[in-house]
């Protein structure tokens, strides 16, 4: 491989971008620039959390029957997925800062895989939505599936709809993003771009990851567990 | 003072590489800033044309020059393109990104890279409500309130909220930049309470860019979903509630205010205390003042919405929070005037513009605080008090600082002076032409006349014609120095590192500075302002 | 010219990510079989409460903002602080609309 037999700190230096003093500013700015990123997702995301918590307060009864049609198996399977993910990462940066290449490849490779796991589930769970008429507009129809509760405020519950494919919708889009961004540190891990002095853009991009393992972490209880009561 | 004619130019950031290429791939934040220059300066111009459309309209009673559905997208026009494509961006991507890193000492902001990406954002959502604008324009008022813009009306909103969707990553992504590099990237003795005010102002208006622009961007990204789906979250038929929309505008355009005013406070106290030749009155009061205007400018949106429908109770909280946002500012007015006292005043045209900021930023703050009295805004609201209001902060206000510190640092950024006595007759005619444009607005609100109208009964029109008469008078106040500051490029005279014996690291380099600004890390071991002890060393002294 | 140092960062033993993924895991499982039992109004604090340790641990150690700079953890802090604002100064309008009602008009 081109540079896997340079030494550590010479891939280092040569990672060293010109405004910076040294390696030791140049890995705490990068890290400190995605953490202000990831507060302006939160803040991006907290538009629909804001949403969410007006709406579902104001039509409580709406809510549940929406998300009684909701798949718990494959809502908690696909939680379990994420922090699995979460986890393969977090050992994938530790490798990289370790000075293990192979090992970090390995691991983001799993990350990727348990990454479109998740979307696959997703896909899955949109696909039923969709064939029972569940997507917000004028082919919107809801049933409760339960003739002995019919559903109390179909209105609302469109609203609830619409939060949940847009809520989930963004989020799987940041997943998208997120498999790319560790798509491409696998290529440049390949290449022996990451050393221990050098494995900040592996820190970062791990912290994105978490951050949308965070995001579902609220997402699940908020969607898919709002009651199990009938009838109010 | 004679010097000889240099027969080898200084290498500097404008002259080190030719070609456009060298332009449009720049990653030197300097260069960026002066491509934010042209670009802003279009928008502007863009912006001024619709209001003089509006202004014309308005110069008779009858609704006769458009019709009313045209003069709903001029003013809508005018509001999207002078909020978003002008104030937001102004003095940070412009100032703030040439001066910044000079500031504290470094060789260019934390990101370059990202830099350059937040102009080509800003490029593309321009270049994206532009479209909108020329292919059949926007009535919705650039609030875009629902379920208007969502379901009833038939005008590209769609475009223009993408424009603005992807204009506010360009923010987002710039005060980011500023933040993390005022945190990082300061030179060694540069410490907080060495910095200039102007970094201090930068960074308060760079944590509402990064807390607030994502809700607006989450929030315009709801109106297009809708309007293309049809989905119900804002409209009442559907189950939605139009006053959410209205909370989640509001919650960052309120605070988008402050990242419009608190730059341009931040160079009025640049500029007060060099021609005050006096340390600034209260650095920490000011300082601090910034950060709690940034805080407090969040706990407030809800005063646009006192008679929209909102709870009273909860109105009521809105109305106090709002009388407490107005003290940090007057704070720091407070200050500026202390500054100046006994200190040694001389009138150049920044100090002008200064001292018209203090007056102007003063009476909008005030009229400000009436809009925040609840029964004050049940009978004024909507009317044009309301414009009169923000256009005394935002032109009285923003604009002036802006031009202020565009003379100020313009022998900084192009190693020129601009002509002293054009720019001191074009500082004249916009404060009268200012004055004369908008005070009348406040009597016509005050008598009941409407905003967003464009026929008014005719007992207004003497107001009215008084008011587009400033208007033109405004504008050869802004053309002036069009003409002028590209006059100077070729013609000006040479203007050295200081021309003001202004106290500050970027007046210790070279005009225009080399491209990588210091030739060694600067080392700060004087005070803020130190006018009584100026250092007199050049911290480089170029080649 | 050196430009690097020699510090690389503090590395969490690979035990403990392991440690805390059980728990996530087990919290997960929790929440769920908490859900099918009616608690009333309690359900949904329950359900935010473990999200929330959840993601506390997910912040602290996958995110090592245990081992991070205080300004890391002040980001983090102003995160919270706004988006609570946002959610609750909007909840005061909604949660106040009904008390007070116009007989009059």
């Amino acid at each position: 491989m081109a540079i896997s037999d340079i030494g550590d700190i010479q891939v280092a230096e040569r990672a060293l971008q010109h405004h910076f003093a040294d390696m030791d500013q140049q890995r705490d700015t990068s890290s400190f620039g995605m953490w202000m990123f990831l507060l302006t997702e939160i803040m991006f995301f907290g538009g629909l959390f804001c949403a969410y918590l007006v709406y579902r307060a104001s039509y409580y009864q709406a809510f549940v029957e929406g998300s009684q049609k909701m798949n718990i198996v494959l809502g908690a399977t696909n939680t379990a997925v994420l922090i699995c993910s979460s986890l393969t990462m977090a050992l994938g940066v530790r490798a990289a800062q370790m000075g293990k290449p192979k090992l970090m490849v390995i691991l983001l490779l799993i990350t990727i895989v348990l990454g479109f796991g998740f979307l696959g589930i997703k896909a899955v769970e949109y696909h039923e939505h969709w064939e029972n008429h569940e997507f917000p507009g004028p082919n919107f129809h809801f049933e409760t599936g339960n003739p002995a509760h019919p559903a109390t405020d179909p209105q609302h519950t469109q609203i609830y709809f619409s939060l949940y494919w847009a809520m989930t919708g963004l989020h799987a889009l940041h997943m998208v993003i997120g498999i790319g961004l560790v798509a491409w540190l696998v290529i440049a891990g390949l290449m022996g771009a990451y050393t221990p002095h050098y494995s900040n853009p592996v820190e970062n991009v791990g912290l994105y990851w978490h951050f949308v393992d965070l995001v579902w972490i609220y997402l699940f209880p908020m969607l898919y567990l709002i009651s199990k009561k009938h009838g109010g | 003072m004679a010097t000889a004619v240099q027969t080898v130019e200084r290498e500097n950031y404008l002259n080190s590489n030719y070609g456009i290429k060298s332009w449009l791939l720049t990653t030197d934040h300097k260069r960026i800033a002066i491509l934010y220059l042209i670009s802003i300066t279009a928008m502007f111009w863009l912006g001024g044309f619709f209001a003089m459309m509006i202004r014309l309209e308005l110069l008779t009673p009858a609704g006769d020059l458009v019709s009313s559905d045209t003069y709903n997208k001029l003013f809508t026009m005018h509001g999207i393109i002078m909020v978003f494509f002008f104030l937001i961006p102004s003095v940070p991507a412009v100032l703030g990104n040439f001066l910044i890193p000079l500031m504290v000492g470094a060789k260019d902001l934390a990101f370059p890279r990202v830099n350059l990406l937040t102009w080509y954002l800003y490029m593309a959502g321009g270049t994206t409500a532009l479209v909108a604008m020329v292919t059949g324009g926007v009535d919705t008022g650039w609030t875009f309130y629902t379920p208007f813009s969502t379901t009833y009306s038939n005008t590209h909103v769609i475009g223009a909220a993408i424009g603005i969707f992807i204009a506010g990553f360009s923010s987002i992504l710039t005060g980011l930049n500023f933040i993390v590099t005022i945190h990082r990237m300061r030179a060694p003795g540069m410490t907080w309470r060495r910095l200039p005010l102007f970094c201090w102002a930068n960074y308060a208006a760079a944590l509402i860019m990064v807390l607030g622009t994502p809700v607006i961007a989450i929030t315009l990204l709801l109106v297009a979903l809708e309007r293309a789906f049809h989905i119900g979250v804002f409209n009442p038929q559907l189950g939605g509630d139009p006053l959410l929309f209205q909370h989640l505008f509001w919650f960052y355009s309120h605070p988008a205010v402050y990242i419009m005013i608190l730059p341009g406070m931040g160079v009025i106290s640049e500029i007060v205390t060099c021609f005050s030749r006096k340390r600034v009155f209260g650095y920490e009061f000011i300082a601090l003042a910034s950060i709690a205007i940034a805080v407090l400018g969040f706990l407030v949106w809800a005063h646009h919405m006192f008679v929209a429908g909102i709870s009273v109770y909860a109105a009521l909280v809105f109305s106090l929070l709002s009388y407490l946002v107005a003290i940090p500012s007057a704070v720091k007015v407070f200050n500026w005037t202390a500054t100046m006292y006994k200190g040694s005043i001389t009138y150049n045209t920044p100090m002008l513009y200064a001292f018209g900021f203090i007056g102007l930023f003063t009476v909008g703050g005030l009229t400000g605080v009436f809009l925040a009295s609840l029964g004050v805004d049940v009978h004024v609201t909507d009317t044009y008090f309301v414009v009169a209001h923000f256009h005394y902060v935002m032109v009285g206000g923003m604009v002036m600082a802006y031009m202020a510190g565009l003379h100020f640092w313009w022998p900084k950024m192009t190693g020129k002076m601009y002509p002293e006595g054009w720019a001191k007759l074009s500082a004249l005619l916009v404060f009268v032409g200012f004055n004369t444009t908008f005070f009348p607005q406040f009597i016509l609100g005050y008598m009941g006349s409407p905003r967003r109208y464009h026929a008014y009964p005719p007992e207004f029109q003497v107001l009215n014609v008084l008011s587009t008469a400033g208007a033109s008078i405004l504008a050869v106040g802004f053309v002036l120095p069009m003409i002028y500051f590209v006059w100077s490029l070729r013609y000006g005279k040479e203007a050295g590192p200081n021309p003001w014996n202004a106290v500050g690291l970027e007046w210790m380099i070279p005009s225009p500075p080399p491209t990588h600004n210091f030739d060694e890390t600067p080392v700060v071991t004087w005070e803020a302002y130190d006018y009584e002890h100026q250092p007199q060393e050049e911290v480089t002294l170029g080649h | 010219m050196q430009g690097t140092t020699e510090s690389v960062g503090h590395i969490i033993p690979a035990k403990l990510y392991v440690a805390i993924w059980a728990i996530l895991m087990a919290m997960t499982l929790t929440t769920v079989l908490v859900s099918f039992v009616d608690i009333g109004p309690f359900n949904i604090v329950v359900a935010l409460v473990i999200a929330t340790i959840k993601a506390t641990l997910v912040v602290l150690f996958f995110m090592h903002l245990r081992y991070s700079p205080k300004l890391t953890m002040a980001t983090v802090v102003a995160a919270m602080f706004f988006l609570f604002l946002l959610l609750g100064l909007t909840m005061t309008d909604y949660l106040t609309r009904a008390w007070l009602t116009n007989p009059g008009y």
